[in-house]
Parts: C-alpha cells; sequence; structure tokens
C-alpha cells in the first residue's frame, strides 16, 4: 500500500484533534483513563509518524505525502499539505516528544486533568498543521490555533504569575502574527494582479515578482513575526516569564517545538518569498543572532531560578540556529536544523528534569538546593548527560549543530562579516559551559546544607521512561548525525541554489523591480504530486 | 587535608584484587600469544585498530551502567581488563606498523556531512600515535592497578573506575583519530574527565569548584581550538591529517600563523601554560592516581602531541613556533619558581608538571619535535612514578599532605621511597636517568635553534630554561628530603594511626615505573655527539619519528649542530642538577638546617608573592570574573528587566490599553450592532478584492 493513499499527514494532523474531542467526552473525574488514552493516544500519532520517517525519499527535494483539495476556491485557497527534508524532522520531534510530555504530566497536573490534555492534544494538531501547510492560507490558520491551547496550558497550570505570563505570550506573539496577516494579504493581492488567478498556495507565491521596497516591508513583517516566536533578541522576553510560569508538560513543547516554528518559518516562507530582502537582512539577523547568543548566555548565568536559567539558555541556542539560517550555505544550515532539533531534545529534557525537583520540592530556586547528587544518585546521572548534551559536549547531540553552524558559518559568501560574527559567536560555547555547570554544581554538589533536601526520593519508573528516550536520542543524535542529515540534503541544498539563483539574477539584472518573474524558479505538477517549493 | 584520600585504618592487602590483576595480565598474554599465533602474517590485524579505544569504552559503559550493581571484582576486572588489553592490542598494532613500516588506518564509519565538510570516525596509528597510545595505555594500566588498592575503601570504587576508563577511552581516541575533530573529541572528552574525577569527592564544595574552574578554564582554550578549525576548514577544505599534510602550503602565511597561534591557545588550557594554567594546581583535589594519570602523564601532554601531530602546519608558520617556544620557557620558569615554596606535596609536583610541560613546549618550539614527545614519554614515567608515590605517601599518612608533617619515611615506606628518589634523580636531570637525555636533548635544540627563534633569542631562552632546570632539581629534593629524611613530624593521631608502606598493587606499578624513569632515556641517546666521540649508537626515538616529522623538517631546511656545543651543553646542565642538589640536601636533609626559615624571613615579601603563586588567581577574578558577572546582572536587572520589558513591552501595552479604554465606548454588548460591524467590514473587504480582480 502506497502511505500517501493513506493521507498519512492529515492523519498524522487531525487524529490529535481527534484524541482532544474523545476525552472532551470522557467523564472529568476519571483521570487515570483520560491519562491512559493520551498516552495510548499520542504514542500511537509516533508510530504512524515513524511512517512517514520510512516512507520519505531522501534524494529529492520536492514535497512529499502531498494532498491537495480544493477549500475555498473563490479565494484560490487550497488544503495544501506535504513534507520535505526540512519539515519532516521537525515534526518527527513533534510526535516524539508529545508522549514523552504527557507521561511527565500524569502526576504533576491534578487540577483540571480533562482540560489539560486537552490542550495538549489540540496543540499537537496545531504545531503539526503548521509544519505540513504549504498553503499560507492553512499556514497561518495553524498558526495562529497553536496560540490558544498554548495560553490556557499557561494561563490555568502554569506558576504563580501565569497569568501576566499567560497574556504577555498570547500578545508579543499576536503583534508578530497580525503584521505577517497583513503581508499575506499584501502578497495575495499583489501576486493575483500579476497572475491573474488568486492563490495561496506557497509555491505559486514564491513567483510573485515584488519590487524591493515592498519585500523589504514584507519581509520584515514576516521576520518580526517569526523573530519574536525564535525569540530573537530584544523580542525576547516574553519566553522567560512564559517557560517560567508554565507547567512542566508547557515548557517542554514551548521550548521543544514552538520556538522552532520560528525558525522553521524563516525557513519556509520568510526567504523563499522575500529572498532579496532577505539577503539584505542577512547581516541584521546575523547581529541580533550573534547578540542572542551572548544576552541569553550572560544573563542565564546569573539567573536565581533553574527554570528561567533555562529559558535563558534557549535565546542563547536558538541564536545558533539563526546564525546558521543567516549564513545560507548547506553546512550551516543543516547545522541549524539539527540544533533546532538538539535544542528541543536536550532543553526540553533540562525542564523535564526541573520539573522533577519542582514536583518534589515545589521550588525551583538555585539557593534551596546543593548536594542533590548524593542523595539522588540516578537523577543525578540524567541531569549531568542532560547538562552536557546542553553544552555541546561532543559525543553527544548538541555538539554536531554547533560544530557544523560555527564552521559552515565561517565560510559563508552570502554573510557579510560573517567571519566577524562567528568568532563572536563562538563565545556562546564558553558562556553555556559555565553558566550550566555553575548551575549544576550549586544544585548537586556540596553538602546537602538543606533539611528538605536529606530525603529526596530518586527518580521513579514513570520519570525513567520519561528521561531515558531523551537520553538515548542524544547519544544516537551525537555519534550518529547523518541518519539525520542526508535527509535534509535534497531540501536545503535546493533551498540555497534558489536563494543563490534569485540573488545572482538580481545583481545580473534578470530580476529587476518588473512584475513578470524571468527566471524559472521551479516546476509544478498541477494534477501529479510533483511539487518543488523553494 | 583530603580526608577522603583514605578511608580505612590499616590497608592490607584487597582480598583478591592481586589474583584478579594477574588473570587479567595473563588471560591478555595468553590472548596476545594466540592473536599472533592465529592471525600469522597473511592475517589483517588493521581492522582490529578501533579496540584500543573502544575497550576501554565498553568498560566505562559497562560499569555505569550497571553502577553500585556489579561486585567489586567483577568492576575491577571490567575497568582493569580492559585497559590491560588495550594495551596489548596497542603493543600488537604498534610492531605490526613498525615491521611494516607504514601506518595503519582504519575508517569504521562517516560520522557528520554536509557538502564538502564530512567528518570519518576512523583512526590512524602511524609512529607517533603509536608511540602516544603505548604511552597512555601502559601508563594508565599501570595507574588501573595502583587504584584497585588506593580505591579501595571508597564508597565509589564503581563509579571512579567509570570515570577512569572513560578517560583512557577520550584520550585514546585524542591520540589515534585521523582528523582534527576527532582530536577535539578525545580533547573535550578528557576535559570532561577531568572535570568528573577532579570533583569526584563532590560533596566537597571546594573540590567541585576546583572541577568546574578546570572545565571551563580549558573551554576557553577550547574557544581557539574551535576557531582555529573554522579558519582551517574555511582555507583548507579538510580537517583531516593527511588532507591537511598535502594541502597546508597553500594557506597564507598570516593565515596559518593565526590557525597555529590559536591551536596554541587551546594547548595553553589543556596543557597548563600562561596563561591558562591557573587550572592543574587547583585539580590536585583529585584522587592521587588521577592526578598521575590524568594532570601529569597523559591528557596535559596532548597540546605538545598535538603540536607535534600539526608540525607540517607550526613549521609553516614561524612567528608562532617562537612564540610557542617563549610561551614554553616562561613557564617552566614561572611554574618552577612556584615549585620552590609549596608545602603541599602534590602542589609541589603539579607546579612541577606545568613547568616540565613548558620544556616540552619549548622543544615543539624551536622545531625539536621529536625530543619533544621524547620528553612527554620520560616525563610520563618519572612524573606519573612521583605522582603514585606521593598517592602512596597520602596513602600511608592517612590523608596527610603536608611536607612540613611528614619526614623519616624512607625507613617507613622504602619502596615508596626508592622509587620516588629514582623518579628525583630522572626529574632533575642526572646521568644516565631517562630525564637527562630528553631533557638535554631539548635545551641543545634551543641553544641552538634555527628556525622561527633568532639566535641570540635561542641563547636567552636556554638561560631561562637552564635556570628553571636548577629550581627543577632544587624543588624535587627539597620535597624528597622534606619527606622521607630525618624523624617523622606527623601530628600524634597520624602516629597513632599507624603510618605504613602501601601493599603491594600499589607499589608494583611504583617499581615498574621507576625502572622506566631510570632506562626510558636510553632508546634516545644523543647520536651526533656521541658519533664525534667514535661511539656509534643511533638515537633510536628520533629514527623512530623521522617519517612522521619528514615535511616539518623540510619546512624548516637543513641544520648542522655541533657536537661540542652538545657535549659542553650537557656537561653544564649536569653540573645544575647536581648543584640544585647538593643545595636542597644542605639545606633539607633531616630537617636539621635553620637556614630556610631564616631565609624565609629574610625574603618575606618575596616568599609570600611566590607562595601565593604570584596572586594570578586573584588578578584573573578582578580582571575578568567580576567584570563578567557584573556586566550579567546589569544585563539581566537593567536591559532586560527595565529596558526591554519594561520601557518597550510595557509602555508599548500600556498605548494600547489606554487607547482600548477609549475604543471601549465603541463596544456596547448589543449583538446586533457588532454584526452591523460585522458585515459592513466583510462588504467592504470583498468589495476590494473584486476591484483588485477586475483590475
Amino acid at each position: 500500500m502506497n502511505l500517501q493513499d493513506i493521507h498519512l499527514l492529515s492523519l498524522l494532523t487531525f487524529l490529535p484533534l481527534l484524541g482532544a474531542l474523545i476525552i472532551a467526552l470522557l467523564p472529568g473525574e476519571e483521570k487515570g483513563m483520560i491519562r491512559l488514552f493520551s498516552m495510548v493516544w499520542t504514542s500511537l500519532i509516533f508510530v504512524l509518524s515513524l511512517g512517514l520517517l520510512a516512507g520519505f525519499r531522501s534524494g529529492t527535494a520536492e514535497m512529499q505525502f502531498v494532498e491537495v483539495m480544493e477549500w475555498i476556491p473563490q479565494f484560490g485557497i487550497g488544503y495544501r499539505v506535504g513534507v520535505d527534508g526540512i519539515s519532516l524532522l521537525i515534526i518527527m520531534l513533534t510526535t516524539f516528544l508529545t508522549p514523552i510530555v504527557v507521561l511527565s504530566a500524569f502526576s504533576a497536573v491534578e487540577k483540571g486533568v480533562k482540560g489539560f490534555f486537552f490542550s495538549i492534544l489540540f496543540l499537537e494538531t496545531g504545531m503539526i498543521g503548521t509544519l505540513v501547510a504549504t498553503d499560507v492560507f492553512l499556514f497561518y490558520i495553524f498558526w495562529e490555533l497553536m496560540l490558544i491551547p498554548m495560553y490556557f496550558l499557561i494561563g490555568i497550570w502554569g506558576g504563580d504569575k501565569r497569568i501576566y505570563a499567560a497574556v504577555k505570550f498570547f500578545i508579543y506573539t499576536m503583534v508578530g502574527s497580525l503584521l505577517m496577516l497583513v503581508a499575506l494579504i499584501y502578497l495575495y493581492v499583489v501576486h493575483g494582479e500579476q497572475f491573474g488567478k488568486t492563490t495561496t498556495d506557497l509555491l505559486e507565491l514564491t513567483k510573485t515578482a515584488l519590487p524591493v521596497q515592498a519585500q523589504i516591508l514584507m519581509f520584515a513583517a514576516f521576520a518580526l513575526a517569526f523573530a519574536i516566536k525564535v525569540p530573537m533578541w530584544p523580542f525576547h522576553t516574553w519566553l522567560p516569564d512564559a517557560h517560567t510560569e508554565a507547567p512542566t508538560a508547557g515548557s517542554v513543547i514551548l521550548a521543544g517545538v514552538l520556538l522552532k516554528l520560528g525558525t522553521y518559518g524563516f525557513l519556509r516562507f520568510a526567504i523563499p518569498l522575500f529572498p532579496v530582502a532577505a539577503h539584505y537582512a542577512m547581516p541584521i539577523l546575523a547581529a541580533l543572532a550573534v547578540v542572542g547568543i551572548i544576552y541569553g548566555a550572560l544573563v542565564a548565568m546569573v539567573q536565581k531560578d533553574v527554570k528561567r536559567l533555562v529559558a535563558y539558555s534557549s535565546v542563547s541556542h536558538l541564536g545558533f540556529c539563526m546564525l546558521g539560517i543567516a549564513a545560507m550555505n548547506v553546512q550551516a544550515l543543516e547545522g541549524s536544523i539539527y540544533q533546532m532539533l538538539n535544542h528541543g531534545i536536550s532543553t526540553g529534557a533540562l525542564f523535564l528534569i526541573v520539573g522533577v525537583i519542582y514536583e518534589r520540592r515545589h521550588t525551583r530556586l538555585i539557593s534551596e538546593f546543593g548536594g542533590l547528587s548524593k542523595v539522588i544518585p540516578a537523577f543525578a546521572a540524567f541531569f549531568m548527560i542532560t547538562t552536557l548534551s546542553s553544552i555541546g559536549l561532543p559525543g553527544l547531540n548538541g555538539f554536531v549543530g554547533e560544530f557544523m553552524i560555527l564552521l559552515g558559518s565561517f565560510r559563508s559568501e552570502s554573510l557579510p562579516y560573517a567571519q566577524v560574527f562567528t568568532i563572536l559567536a563562538s563565545t556562546g560555547v564558553l558562556l553555556g559551559a559555565i553558566y550550566m555547570l555553575w548551575m549544576f554544581q550549586r544544585v548537586m554538589f556540596g553538602e546537602v546544607t538543606n533539611e528538605k533536601n536529606k530525603d529526596l526520593k530518586d527518580l521513579n519508573l514513570r520519570e525513567y521512561f520519561v528521561l531515558v528516550p531523551l537520553i538515548l536520542m542524544m547519544f544516537f543524535m551525537g555519534l550518529y548525525p547523518n541518519y539525520f542529515l542526508r535527509k535534509m540534503d535534497a531540501s536545503v541544498e535546493n533551498l540555497v541554489k534558489i536563494y543563490n539563483a534569485k540573488l545572482v539574477a538580481r545583481t545580473a539584472g534578470v530580476l529587476p523591480d518588473s512584475p513578470k518573474p524571468m527566471v524559472k524558479l521551479s516546476e509544478l505538477e498541477r494534477d501529479g504530486r510533483k511539487i518543488v517549493i523553494p | 587535608m583530603s580526608h577522603h584520600d583514605h578511608g580505612h585504618e590499616s590497608a592490607p592487602e584487597p582480598i583478591g584484587m592481586g589474583k584478579i590483576v594477574f588473570w587479567i595480565v595473563a588471560g591478555a598474554l595468553a590472548a596476545l600469544f594466540i592473536g599472533l599465533r592465529l592471525s600469522g602474517p597473511a592475517v589483517n590485524l588493521d581492522r582490529w585498530i578501533f579496540l584500543i579505544p573502544l575497550l576501554p569504552g565498553f568498560g566505562a559503559l559497562l560499569n555505569g551502567l550497571f553502577l553500585n550493581k556489579l561486585s567489586k571484582p567483577l568492576v575491577t576486572a571490567i575497568a582493569v581488563g580492559s585497559v590491560v588489553f588495550a594495551f596489548f592490542a596497542s603493543l600488537v598494532l604498534f610492531v605490526a606498523m613498525v615491521s611494516r613500516g607504514e601506518a595503519i588506518h582504519q575508517v569504521l564509519y562517516n560520522w557528520m556531512a554536509a557538502e564538502t565538510f564530512a567528518v570519518n570516525v576512523a583512526f590512524l596509528m602511524d609512529p607517533l600515535s603509536g608511540v602516544m597510545a603505548l604511552v597512555v595505555t601502559g601508563v594508565g594500566s599501570l595507574i588501573h592497578i595502583y587504584s584497585i588498592g588506593y580505591m579501595a575503601h571508597d564508597e565509589s570504587y564503581s563509579r571512579y573506575f567509570t570515570y577512569l576508563n572513560l578517560f583512557m577511552f577520550s584520550m585514546l581516541l585524542l591520540v589515534l583519530g585521523d582528523s582534527l575533530p576527532l582530536m577535539f573529541v578525545g580533547w573535550e572528552g578528557v576535559g570532561l574527565c577531568s572535570y568528573l574525577l577532579i570533583g569526584f569527592w563532590f560533596t566537597d564544595d571546594a573540590k567541585a569548584s576546583a572541577g568546574k574552574k578546570a572545565f571551563i578554564v580549558n573551554r576557553i582554550g577550547d574557544m581557539g581550538f574551535v576557531i582555529a578549525l573554522m579558519i582551517l576548514f574555511w582555507q583548507v577544505g579538510s580537517l583531516q591529517y593527511d588532507v591537511l599534510a598535502e594541502r597546508a602550503a597553500t594557506v597564507p602565511v598570516e593565515w596559518m600563523t593565526a590557525i597555529c597561534l590559536l591551536l596554541f591557545f587551546g594547548a595553553t588550557g589543556k596543557s597548563a601554560q600562561i596563561p591558562l594554567y591557573v587550572w592543574l594546581p587547583d585539580a590536585m583535589a583529585g584522587p592521587t592516581p588521577v592526578s598521575a594519570l590524568i594532570h601529569a602523564a597523559t591528557m596535559v601532554t596532548a597540546g605538545v602531541y598535538m603540536i607535534a601531530r600539526l608540525s607540517f602546519m607550526f613549521t609553516l608558520a614561524p612567528t608562532a613556533m617562537m612564540v610557542v617556544a617563549v610561551v614554553g620557557t616562561l613557564t617552566a620558569l614561572f611554574a618552577a619558581t612556584i615549585g620552590l615554596f609549596q608545602y603541599d606535596i602534590k602542589k609541589v609536583l603539579a607546579y612541577s608538571t606545568v613547568s616540565q610541560l613548558g620544556f616540552m613546549f619549548m622543544g615543539v618550539g624551536v622545531g625539536a619535535f621529536a625530543a619533544a614527545i621524547f620528553h612527554l614519554m620520560t616525563h610520563a614515567f618519572f612524573k606519573a612514578c612521583l605522582f603514585l608515590g606521593s598517592g602512596s605517601v597520602i596513602h600511608g599518612m592517612h590523608g596527610e599532605q603536608d611536607i612540613r608533617q611528614m619526614g623519616g619515611l624512607q625507613k617507613i615506606m622504602p619502596y615508596t621511597g626508592w622509587t620516588f628518589l629514582i623518579s628525583c634523580f630522572a626529574i632533575a636531570g642526572f646521568f644516565p636517568f631517562s630525564g637527562f637525555f630528553s631533557k638535554d636533548e631539548i635545551l641543545y635544540n634551543v641553544f641552538a635553534t634555527h628556525f622561527g627563534s633568532p639566535a641570540w633569542l635561542g641563547v636567552v631562552l636556554w638561560c631561562l630554561g637552564a635556570l628553571a632546570a636548577f629550581c627543577t632539581s632544587f624543588y624535587m629534593f627539597r620535597l624528597y628530603y622534606m619527606t622521607f629524611s630525618g624523624e617523622l613530624r606527623a601530628p600524634e593521631e597520624i602516629k597513632k594511626k599507624g603510618v605504613h608502606e602501601s601493599p603491594f598493587v600499589m607499589t608494583v606499578p611504583l617499581m615498574v615505573l621507576a625502572f622506566l624513569a631510570l632506562v626510558g632515556g636510553w632508546i634516545g641517546l644523543p647520536e651526533h655527539a656521541l658519533h664525534a666521540v667514535g661511539i656509534h649508537i643511533p638515537n633510536l626515538f628520533e629514527h623512530h619519528l623521522h617519517e612522521v616529522l619528514a615535511r616539518a623538517h623540510e619546512n624548516m631546511g637543513p641544520h648542522h649542530g655541533s657536537p661540542a656545543v652538545e657535549w659542553g651543553l650537557m656537561a653544564v646542565s649536569f653540573g645544575i642538577a647536581i648543584v640544585g642538589w647538593f643545595l636542597a640536601r644542605s639545606l633539607y636533609k633531616d630537617n636539621t638546617s635553620e637556614v630556610p626559615a631564616r631565609m624565609k624571613e629574610k625574603f618575606a615579601g618575596i616568599h609570600k608573592v611566590i607562595f601565593n603563586k604570584y596572586y594570578v588567581d586573584e588578578g584573573y577574578f578582578y580582571a575578568f570574573i567580576r567584570p563578567v558577572l557584573n556586566f550579567s546582572k546589569f544585563l539581566w536587572g537593567f536591559v532586560d528587566t527595565y529596558l526591554i520589558d519594561g520601557m518597550l513591552v510595557h509602555v508599548s501595552a500600556w498605548v494600547v490599553r489606554t487607547f482600548g479604554e477609549g475604543v471601549r465606548l465603541v463596544q456596547t454588548g448589543n449583538v446586533q450592532t457588532y454584526l452591523l460591524g460585522f458585515l459592513v467590514g466583510a462588504a467592504a473587504f470583498l468589495i476590494y478584492l473584486w476591484q483588485g480582480a477586475t483590475m
């Protein structure tokens, strides 16, 4: 049976929603049943997503598992989904993390269990939908859809300042999205004018020829939306609050997947749609990325709350991803995508680990701990490995991404001052070690000084099941990255090729500010499934 | 001081441990024998090279996964056995490689690749990495065996061996990897193990801090290493040694200088040179066998190995070579002066290690790569012996590390005493001990420098190096006499517990190392000097490395030494060693002289500065650590909280809210009004679209 025939992408996208609806029908007091159902359901979705991995053909940059349906034909809006080497692994990350997150919340969430798991599953639909959509309208719907369950997760199951954090998260993201919507509508209209037919098909829209001024404005709107999501400095201040106040499960998803949608947005939308503007903006993006790397690390260093420290470390790590994107060559881009996955695994694990001690002590202040290694040795081992993964120790996952980004960015030909940016970024490697090991020492080493920590219980079986898959992934991704990198090749190469082609076309005057596209950028077979998305 | 360093009243031979070691060694020998018989010349042993690093790696995995679940003898068998087997594997492959005269290269798999970038997990055993592998696994085996006794009563016995095996794995990866990224993997890996083992007794916050300091200071150097790799890959397009050797000459000399200086900066971290040496003295917080293995014999020499490995690049950057030589010399002297006044037995040895590493860098800095690696090897023997000897002393003294509390131990611990003395002669450079040959070869090459450093600088560096050698001889014998001669000065409670010699599982490794410290230098005799007086014995060591260094020698051009100068310098430095010994003996033997105390009073100021290690740590704190912390606090407290969040986010939120309160008037609560508004808006939108479509 052909995997495409069973509408795998649609299944993956909407099964979580179906699960959420089933949960809605379950009686709210049957907490055990709801938890078990969520666990089984999300695990099955993960198993199903393995089919995506198995059926994915590495050799091509074409969209795969494509499904196209008319939706609102009057406006050219369609239900168009597909997967390529850029989105595939982030989708896998999503389906991989969700069951882990569900399992981690078994004992952490006691109130409103039904609503909680409903939100998580609903969120999964939003995330996967965002990643598979190749229609800008569909994308926008999913993009906004993700906000709602996340808003509730933070606002209802969060910490003391949860309302503030939730509102801040919501408004911050909303501001960016609205500007993006305006830009999208403009693009839609211009494209309609140029081609005499309106459509929201991303592939078609990339053919729009835009005056440079317009490109720059629209790129700015897109970039703002995505930069807030990433988050890039200085649009990051929603993140520490949201991360810290969110329940563990929320933080893991937020860090693990939601942030990646910002970087993904650059790769899928902002750059292919407006390559010339992107090219002008790359030095700015790189500069902000480098500031983020250093700034995030420095601020992380002086945090008093472990979770807040991890949140700031995300700013630093995502800075690396953005630097790789700004460098725009295959090596740096693959490193960047790999770093997104790494960050999802490592930082996800760190939040889970913080969650473990939070459940026991109901505090996350570093000063409340000390000497835990003696009391809970198994926990200490997991924490140590995760810390090392986060600071990019070779052999574990973090190193591969950082190393490829640094080596790749340094020799970038399209990014001005690439060498300067990269050398500055390499300080992040050092700073990361400082804040993580310092925190680790204060929490885990020394004598147990706080009476409350004397009788802490070590990891239970469920927590082992939560953490072991992540630890295994850290090793696998660190030792055999090629398994993942080879799946990205074709798509990343294609992206770089088209980016460079458009730049060359522009400098050679082939692509002036004229209304008609002069270079053939991609091919399309409408009836078949051969669709190339730059 | 180190109350953890011993955990028992007396030290009986740990039951069964000796037997286990016996069976491991016997088994390894049998395996070796059978392997050689079965293989014959036709069978290709090359594909087993991966076993050398992987055996200890597997040991670490097993002991780590089943931490505290396995019985002690089993833990020992896995940990010690894997390293001993790795040693025999190294030996077999080394012999095969030398007899065939061809390096062994094995590609295991492609690790990461993108576009033109590719890194293989691949191992290379050539004469250089072969020597390193033998030193690492050989000394490593002895120290593993020694640890059985030293750590016998530690509650974290299996954790200790897990880390130690992990270290062996990383170190062998560093040495045997066939490319710079793999070396970097090992480089970081040994740094991690160093961190874990220095902070092994982590409930002591000072020890945990020392571990963290080691890791972070190393990472500062690693940053230089990574930047060097970035430039190198940008310039050459590969990071594999053989490709680099082919294409290195195409790199402009400015870039090559930058690359080499940055790599050397990385080496100053790992190999504890100025300005990044500060972590090593603190690293003595770890168990003493760890100090012997990691912080004396193997890991800290990685920087020297790296430069020798990349000799074909460094010889293209004479300026960088000069910097290496100068920094090495300054470190050698600087650390030696600190060593003069320390009272902690391990601290003296730590500064001595920094100083000896300085000598090695002097060597590579003037292009005497073979001599530097030679000194690396002999240093591994005598310094491991000294550290293990100090461990034996600390063990026998129930954790006491202050030499002012010691004395008279020669009678109580004869094996430890004699082996320690032999190693002192070796490090001080007495003929015919190993250190004499290796150190003199370096000093001679510095004096007669013909590459990188100008001739006058060579003489200056030689003078400073000779001064450092004098200090070395002095502080080592000071250490020996204060520890082993005269009467025991230990406090009553230690005396009551009974100061004792260590068990054989600890003293036998000492004897093996002392033997090597004595004879290890004989494979590197000064060929040319001997030739001039009619004795024809080849310098085996240099001939062995000849092929590997051929390209470097080509870059440096021919060099004509003078045997007369060589003989003269040899005599001078032997004389220096004797004077140092004599001075130390007259001042500290039996601890009867009052001169040291009077000297200390007279030069109280200088003594204080040197005793406090020139206040470098304090300087770093005020110059770097505190400003960075304050700046970070400023970023968080002001920029993040006040500027971005306060000014931008909250102010704009306030504007919106104020505006919203105005607009709220529209919000009547009347559904019909909303619906009407919605319809008007939708109609306007549709009209606009319709117009757009027809335009």
